[in-house]
């Protein structure tokens, strides 16, 4: 490129963490209202598209040195073995299981099993766009 | 009333989206499309608000957000591409 986008590289260094901040706000709603790791994922997915895209990819794989390939295999192994605890104590497979708690200055909180489900499934869909993203962006032809 | 009002913005929204799809169907050169499609995109923020509205809820209110940050990187990209010819740079000095 001949000429530095400055308004671009300006825009998106506020931009991309407004858009990380809501798409852990998605991940987080997700179980009761629209929202969860699929959804949540995709939006963190833009943010590092939107890196990209206002910079290039050197210097962003030198910023995030992740191995997207890795991401998604740890992401289906969380999500598998989320399911696996259950069938440790007799239920079935992917059986569900929620409690609601106090805790203090968050007040009543709903912890479900469905929660490290979904950090599986985020963590599959950030891992599976970006690499497509990426592997149609390095083709040579 | 707000209901009545609502609904011919409904309808004029619409409308606006119609004419904007033939834009970015037809467009002469990828500009007019660019402009056509983030112009769809405004508008599609717009329905959902007013639907909002006229439905009395705020469970779109995501959908909201979701079109806007979509729309903004969709026009991004575009925009790139025309000007560079490329989307990602490899390596940028």
């Amino acid at each position: 490129m001949k000429n530095t986008p400055v308004q671009l590289h300006v825009i998106t260094r506020i931009v991309a963490f407004i858009i990380l901040a809501f798409s852990v706000f998605l991940f987080f709603a997700g179980h009761n209202n629209p929202g969860g790791g699929f959804i949540g994922g995709l939006m963190t997915a833009a943010a590092l598209v939107l890196l990209y895209l206002s910079f290039d990819l050197k210097t962003i794989k030198r910023v995030i040195p992740f191995n997207y390939s890795k991401i998604i295999g740890a992401g289906l192994l969380i999500a598998i073995l989320t399911g696996i605890v259950g069938m440790l104590f007799g239920f079935p497979f992917l059986t569900q299981f929620d409690e609601y708690y106090h805790i203090p200055l968050l007040g009543e909180t709903h912890a479900a099993s469905a929660l490290p489900f979904d950090l599986g499934i985020y963590l599959v869909v950030v891992g599976f766009t970006l690499l497509v993203i990426l592997t149609v962006a390095e083709d040579d032809s | 009333m707000l209901t009545t009002v609502a609904l011919i913005v409904l309808i004029l929204m619409a409308l606006s989206i119609l004419v904007c799809t033939v834009r970015a169907i037809l467009g002469p050169s990828m500009s007019d499309r660019l402009v056509a499609l983030d112009t769809i995109g405004i508008n599609l923020i717009g329905f959902t608000a007013i639907l909002l509205l006229v439905q009395d809820t705020v469970a779109y209110t995501e959908v909201v957000l979701v079109l806007g940050i979509l729309a903004f990187i969709g026009s991004v990209a575009i925009a790139k591409f025309i000007e560079g010819g490329v989307v990602l740079d490899r390596d940028r000095h």
